[in-house]
């Protein structure tokens, strides 16, 4: 199920304000890539191109290859809707449906996009999402409960749980921590590398430390000057990258010497 | 802390200052409500009474208050006394209208004046009004039908679509301009429509919805509109990731999330229209008989007909005028009511 990403000589524009120059990186397939580097540099914007979210902002738009599963997802004649069912993803902060339960809100990508769906059917996905996003023992008595009921974190696991009932290939995640307290965070840490077995995931995150506990590969990414556009100054295994980085720049962000 | 005591230029400010008594304000209240009283038993007219009785209160009280509370404090009076005053004399008018209305409406409910309408078949059967409580509602239930769709789905290309395009710029332009248009204009718009249809001399009640509806929909725009706005981009973010395409995301996310904000509007929008008279006088015209029909012949309206009953004068038309009037802040009233709970039942759910 999952699948690799290829990324070559990506641009991403803001309308005219090139904000992403000259991204070229193999994301691996059923591993965690995790994105690094300050804030404004980019990495959000980059994570949010690779399943065509970008482009919900007016004027923004992608210059370049993003290849997942030998198809590039920029080709005129791939449709947006199909590639975010592929590539799944899961926000900075929570955002679960407000009008409706934690059982309608995992089941909302499937039945927002097929339709109708048997009771015993749903009730299995439902159960299988929840589960897989370490929430099920916590919410099995109240499914019928609104989904904005629950605590931030729970909120947060809710929103992985609907992310991965449409089976994607691949799950991109934007700070999914930032908005959480240490125990919630090292919950959703714990799920990360349960799901990684079956999806290919990619994480933003402002935390070294997360980077290098929950990563197999690791992307620092940086603006070359204040007013220039963000560019992936490296991209390599998290081991190297945390010991021993090529390039001193990432060094002296790890080190935390700037940023 | 020495360094604090030594310190020459620290003026020590006391926390304790002194205060008015708690029931400071209403004690004045009753003094200034005494005077009004003594002024209305010695015989000024009842204005003149009460508007010395709140002058005495909004001059005495931040007068004590300067005295003894000093200058922040008698400001701080002054300006609460005045809000306050300024809260009764809005609701002055609000409460003598409802007052009027009961007292001299009220009386005359019963049920042959909810069951009757003017056309007698005999001589001595009585009149009502059902034939314009059938005609108010329904030449306001076609405006609805008419405007909620064309409002609700030109805020949803506002807000979802246009993302302030030129075109949208546009909409919102004459959307406001829209707003302004006197009831009259509208009333000529579909009298000059129909008109040139149908051939001079047409009436009917749709006509009036349609005139209605040109009052309405600029307020059910704006009203939707605001709603839509309300809904966090984030949720729509969220269903796109999901892959939904943009148009589910509108139908089951975005109007679900705000549908109580939009029914509210709805509902004020229809409540704003109901009273309507002028444009309902030139293309609704006015009868005596129930008039079932919405798109033929006359239709009268509860406006329409407290403004005949009005025009005639003697003392049964205007028992018929006053009752009408109550039985359309009733429905108004009721309206707003259904909104509130409408708003309440699908407003998103905490727990």
């Amino acid at each position: 199920m999952a699948k690799s990403i290829d990324v070559s000589d990506v641009n991403i524009y803001y309308s005219d304000f090139l904000a992403v120059q000259g991204v070229n990186m193999t994301i691996r397939a059923g591993a965690v890539t995790a994105f690094i580097g300050p804030s404004g540099c980019g990495k959000s914007t980059f994570l949010r191109s690779l399943n065509r979210m970008h482009e919900v902002i007016p004027g923004a738009r992608v210059e370049g290859k993003i290849v997942v599963d030998g198809q590039d997802l920029y080709e005129s004649s791939v449709d947006p809707v199909a590639v975010r069912r592929q590539v799944g993803m899961v926000f900075q902060r929570p955002n679960p449906f407000p009008t409706m339960s934690i059982f309608d809100n995992v089941l909302a990508g499937l039945k927002l996009n097929s339709g109708k769906m048997k009771k015993s059917e749903a009730e299995a996905v439902v159960e299988k999402s929840l589960r897989g996003a370490n929430l099920w023992n916590e919410v099995k008595d109240r499914l019928n409960k609104p989904g904005m009921g629950l605590s931030g974190g729970q909120q947060q696991r809710l929103c992985i749980a609907r992310a991965i009932a449409v089976e994607p290939q691949v799950l991109l995640m934007d700070e999914p921590c930032s908005a959480l307290d240490p125990i919630s965070t090292s919950a959703i840490e714990d799920l990360i590398h349960e799901l990684k077995n079956d999806y290919t995931i990619v994480i933003v995150t402002h935390n070294m430390q997360q980077a290098a506990r929950v990563s197999d590969d690791t992307g620092f990414f940086n603006l070359k000057a204040t007013g220039e556009p963000g560019r992936l100054v490296e991209f390599n295994p998290t081991k190297k990258m945390f010991a021993n980085p090529d390039d001193p720049a990432t060094e002296a962000y790890i080190s935390g010497r700037f940023g | 802390m020495t360094m604090l005591q030594e310190s020459p230029d620290r003026v020590h400010i006391s926390l304790i200052q002194p205060r008015l008594p708690q029931f400071a304000a209403l004690i004045i209240a009753g003094i200034a409500a005494a005077l009004g009283l003594l002024l209305l038993v010695l015989g000024t007219g009842l204005v003149p009474a009460v508007l010395i009785g709140a002058l005495v209160f909004l001059v005495a009280l931040p007068l004590w208050s300067f005295f003894i509370e000093g200058r922040r404090g008698a400001t701080d009076r002054l300006m609460t006394s005045l809000i306050w005053t300024t809260f009764f004399i809005a609701l002055v008018p609000l409460v003598s209208l409802l007052w009027r209305v009961i007292a001299k409406g009220a009386g005359r409910i019963d049920g042959t004046f909810l069951s009757y309408s003017f056309f007698k078949t005999q001589i001595d059967q009585p009149v009502g009004i059902y034939h314009a409580i059938i005609g108010t509602l329904l030449v306001t239930l076609g405006a609805a039908v008419i405007s909620v769709p064309i409002g609700v789905m030109a805020a949803i290309y506002l807000v979802e679509y246009g993302k302030k395009n030129k075109l949208a710029k546009a909409i919102t332009f004459l959307v406001d301009v829209m707003t302004g248009i006197p009831s009259i204009v509208a009333g000529l718009f579909a009298f000059a429509l129909f008109t040139l249809i149908f051939g001079p001399a047409y009436v009917s009640g749709f006509g009036g919805s349609v005139a209605l509806s040109l009052l309405m929909i600029p307020i059910v725009v704006r009203a939707t509109e605001e709603m839509l706005r309300l809904v966090p981009d984030d949720l729509r973010e969220a269903a796109y990731a999901l892959g939904t395409p943009k148009w589910k995301t509108i139908v089951k996310i975005v109007v679900p999330t705000s549908l109580g904000g939009i029914l509210t509007g709805i509902t004020l929008a229809t409540s704003r229209v109901i009273g309507e008279t002028a444009p309902l006088l030139l293309i609704a015209g006015a009868t005596d008989r129930t008039n079932m029909n919405l798109f033929d012949g006359a239709m009268t309206t509860l406006p329409v007909l407290i403004y005949g009953q009005n025009l005639r004068g003697d003392e049964a038309a205007e028992a018929i005028a006053w009752g009408a009037a109550f039985v359309l802040i009733l429905i108004v009233m009721v309206l707003n009511l259904v909104a509130r709970i409408v708003g309440k039942i699908f407003a998103p759910k905490k727990n």
